[in-house]
């Protein structure tokens, strides 16, 4: 199963505003839990979520243990051209995940 | 056979109302962010610029019944152009064990300021965001949210 759950859509009119959304696979582990013998379960959390389109960063979120498991975030950015959207968590260890959709921008 | 003696070793009555207590002890004090955290949290992301209550909308039910993901969204009432655009959406919370949710980063290409994420409530408390305009003025929104399942305490 993928990583991620990302929904895109497959084309757009220049210039008009999409939503693009993205569920991440990450317990978000807040580090104030204790599992079944309870121990503390350490902290592991996405820390940094970037989506980059176009040749640029359109949208970048910093996140913390606050932000439920599983993240989601939903966001707007212009159609510009046909391409890439790539998607990319990063957790505090600096592991990251990329995911890819692709769109198709008409005039 | 022998009866259990229940001089001794307390009852798993006793035993019951000791933990519950404990947990109840440790639900109060344990390092959840105060007031006061929110609030320096607020200023340090402000860095000390005076902000104005207004533009800025939380959109989140007032009432949740899980508080391990309640839906949130937040957008700013403001052009998102080049000319004139929301830099930063910056999201608080009252009583959690720390002050920060989120910090959204935008531009001009986000066409707008609306972010939605789902976030994690430990009780009942205040929410806040604050944005962080392109002419570097900070505006805000507080709202309270009651929590009837808490987050941060299961298993």
């Amino acid at each position: 199963m993928a990583k991620a759950l990302l929904k895109v859509p497959k084309t757009a009119r220049k210039g008009e505003i999409i939503t693009l959304s993205a569920m991440f696979s990450h317990q978000m582990e807040t580090g104030h839990r204790r599992d079944a013998e309870g121990q503390p379960v350490a902290r592991d959390i996405i820390s940094l979520f970037t989506c980059q389109y176009g040749g640029m960063e359109v949208f970048r979120a910093d996140l913390h243990p606050a932000i439920s498991a599983y993240p989601l975030m939903q966001f707007t950015t212009v159609a510009t051209v046909s391409g890439p959207i790539t998607f990319t968590w990063t957790d505090e260890a600096g592991k990251s995940w990329r995911e890819t959709a692709e769109i198709t921008v008409t005039a | 056979m022998a009866a259990v003696d229940h001089s001794t070793a307390p009852s798993r009555r006793v035993v019951l109302a000791m933990l519950s207590a404990t947990v109840a002890s440790l639900d109060a004090g344990s390092a959840r962010a105060e007031t006061a955290d929110m609030h320096a949290a607020i200023k340090a992301f402000a860095k000390g610029s005076p902000i104005t209550k207004g533009k800025v909308k939380i959109d989140i039910s007032p009432l949740i019944e899980n508080g391990n993901s309640a839906s949130m969204g937040v957008f700013v009432n403001h052009p998102q152009d080049a000319q004139a655009y929301v830099r930063k959406i910056a999201v608080f919370n009252e009583k959690n064990p720390q002050p920060e949710v989120a910090v959204f980063h935008l531009n001009p290409r986000s066409g707008t300021s609306r972010v939605d994420t789902r976030i994690r409530l430990a009780t009942t408390q205040q929410i806040a965001a604050v944005a962080e305009l392109s002419d570097g003025t900070f505006w805000s929104d507080q709202v309270e949210v009651i929590i009837t399942i808490a987050a941060c305490l299961e298993e």
